[in-house]
């Protein structure tokens, strides 16, 4: 009896043990699994019609079928989530430096960012879309969301330099250009990658508002676009598959983003130190 | 001839607080001279003034000749300071690089000071992956990679234990003996200014002026038989009063 009291109490102590590696990866695919198998089981059993929600082999079915259709349109909107996140990456870094040459230009447009930025841009994606071309206006739209988390991330890695570091390099008389390379774009380069983590899933979101608000006008070609025209016509499966693939690809967006993060920072940044 | 020299220097925050001064002070080319003084005392900021990282409000810092120049001063921070995306030798080398000399003198320079303070089998090795010592030494090495006149030091071993920090006493005397460089040392340790100097200069709290100077008439070479030896605890039991002193004097008020 006694015994039995002792051992929840010694596993409760020490709550936070690591999870041994493989587990870790296995655990999330165990409860993937189970919530399918849940799914599908209670479609089947209560026979409810695919028109109110498919199962999830009917979407398998469904993104086979259609593989033709969906894939094209993927490619269509990774290209702009692709555009949108190197122009945010760009215009980002490039506006963070820009500000942090001299304290009013950061005073004088850092308001503009955070307007741009706190506006939803399922508010401007239409406006956007009177004014540009369709490609270019979902471009933008990418680049409107993901640009501010890269900027302000730039921003306060740019301001962390190590102040010894700076007289350091100013004992020795280093150029600006030196400074730049050398010293604060290394030490911003763990903000600027946490940015980029951010920035990457957003432009999709980005790309995607401004699909949907291009496909309620009857026009595109994204996979956002596919997912409207699914509704339009009632086919419910087709836009689970569609909605399938978008999940996917902003999982593979984020891990990519994390395993350049991780390469890049391995050798000295603490975020990407392994556990030990 | 001078190495430094210091005409009324004075510092004056922004904010009104006197945080230095005025102090006159000369150094000779080749001394190992120590500022020791109570924390807040300025210490660190006549060092920086002499480097050029800080201003003085008033009055002038004159240095010899080369150390006018950008490679002419080494300094040392009191942390380690070293970039921790850059392996050991790409810090070592840093000063070299900024100050345009890529030349094979320079590489061969960085691997004998490596060598020197211990650190070649961790050339390639990345900051984080050492010790505080280790780091340190590294700092070290840095510093001295231009061959500089002057050496500043801000406190470099404050941080470290007391084993690490003795040993790397013994190593600094050493590089000072073979390199003959201009020391300033900063502490606030009474037994680390005393092992370490020629000259012992004694600053007030804040405002910091120079309250008084020690000569530490100590053979040299110095080593760990010094430590223990009675000359060094009369040597450290003068300067230690003269502390007690200065931080009750405060230019004329009672700190």
């Amino acid at each position: 009896m006694m015994g039995q009291d002792r051992e929840p109490a010694r596993a409760m102590s020490q709550p936070d043990r690591p999870l041994p590696k493989t587990l870790r990866v296995l655990l999330p695919v165990i409860v993937f699994a189970l919530l399918m198998g849940i799914w599908e089981a209670t479609v089947r059993l209560r026979g409810i019609p695919p028109y109110i929600l498919p199962a999830p082999s009917l979407i398998v079915q469904t993104l086979v079928k259609d593989w033709g259709i969906l894939f094209a349109s993927l490619l269509t909107t990774l290209r702009s989530t692709l555009e949108g996140f190197l122009a945010a990456v760009v215009g980002g870094v490039g506006l963070a430096l820009l500000f942090s040459r001299a304290r009013w230009v950061e005073d004088a447009f850092l308001p503009y960012a955070v307007i741009l930025q706190v506006t939803p841009v399922i508010a401007i994606a239409p406006l956007l879309l009177v004014y540009l071309p369709q490609h270019l206006a979902v471009v933008a739209c990418a680049w409107i969301v993901a640009f501010f988390p890269v900027l302000s991330n730039t921003l306060l890695g740019l301001k962390s330099v190590d102040r010894n570091l700076a007289g350091l390099f100013t004992l020795y008389d280093a150029s600006p250009a030196q400074k730049l390379w050398w010293l604060r774009l290394p030490s911003a380069l763990p903000y600027i990658m946490g940015g980029l983590r951010i920035a990457g899933g957003l432009s999709l979101i980005g790309a995607v508002v401004a699909e949907i608000a291009a496909g309620s006008a009857g026009s595109g070609s994204g996979l956002a676009f596919r997912i409207a025209e699914a509704g339009y016509r009632l086919d419910i499966p087709r836009m689970f598959a569609a909605l399938a693939l978008l999940s996917a690809a902003g999982i593979v967006i984020y891990a990519g983003l994390s395993a350049a993060s991780y390469l890049v920072l391995r050798h000295w940044h603490e975020s990407a130190m392994e556990g030990d | 001839m001078m190495a430094i020299s210091c005409k009324s220097v004075t510092r004056r925050y922004a904010n009104g607080t006197e945080a230095l001064g005025p102090v006159d002070l000369e150094i000779r080319e080749g001394e190992f001279v120590s500022l020791l003084g109570p924390s807040g005392c300025g210490k660190s900021t006549l060092l920086r003034i002499i480097a050029g990282l800080d201003a003085s409000s008033t009055g002038s810092v004159a240095v010899g000749a080369h150390a006018r120049s950008s490679r002419g001063i080494g300094f040392v921070f009191q942390e380690p300071t070293l970039m921790p995306w850059a392996c050991v030798r790409d810090n070592v080398r840093l000063p070299l690089r900024l100050t345009g000399d890529d030349s094979p003198a320079g590489r061969t320079r960085v691997d004998e000071l490596l060598g020197r303070v211990g650190l070649r089998e961790f050339a390639e090795a990345y900051p984080r992956e050492l010790s505080g010592g280790m780091r340190m030494r590294a700092s070290l090495a840095r510093a001295l990679v231009t061959d500089p006149d002057i050496l500043l030091l801000d406190e470099p071993f404050a941080a470290l234990d007391e084993i690490t920090r003795f040993r790397l006493n013994d190593d600094l005397l050493t590089l000072w003996r073979d390199l003959r460089k201009t020391v300033v040392f900063v502490t606030h340790s009474v037994f680390e200014s005393v092992f370490l100097s020629q000259r012992v200069i004694v600053m007030t709290a804040r405002p910091g002026r120079i309250f008084t100077e020690h000569r530490i008439d100590a053979p040299e070479p110095r080593d760990e038989s010094f430590r223990t030896s009675a000359p060094y605890a009369g040597f450290c039991r003068e300067v230690s009063a003269l502390l007690g002193q200065a931080s009750v004097a405060d230019g004329g008020r009672v700190a």
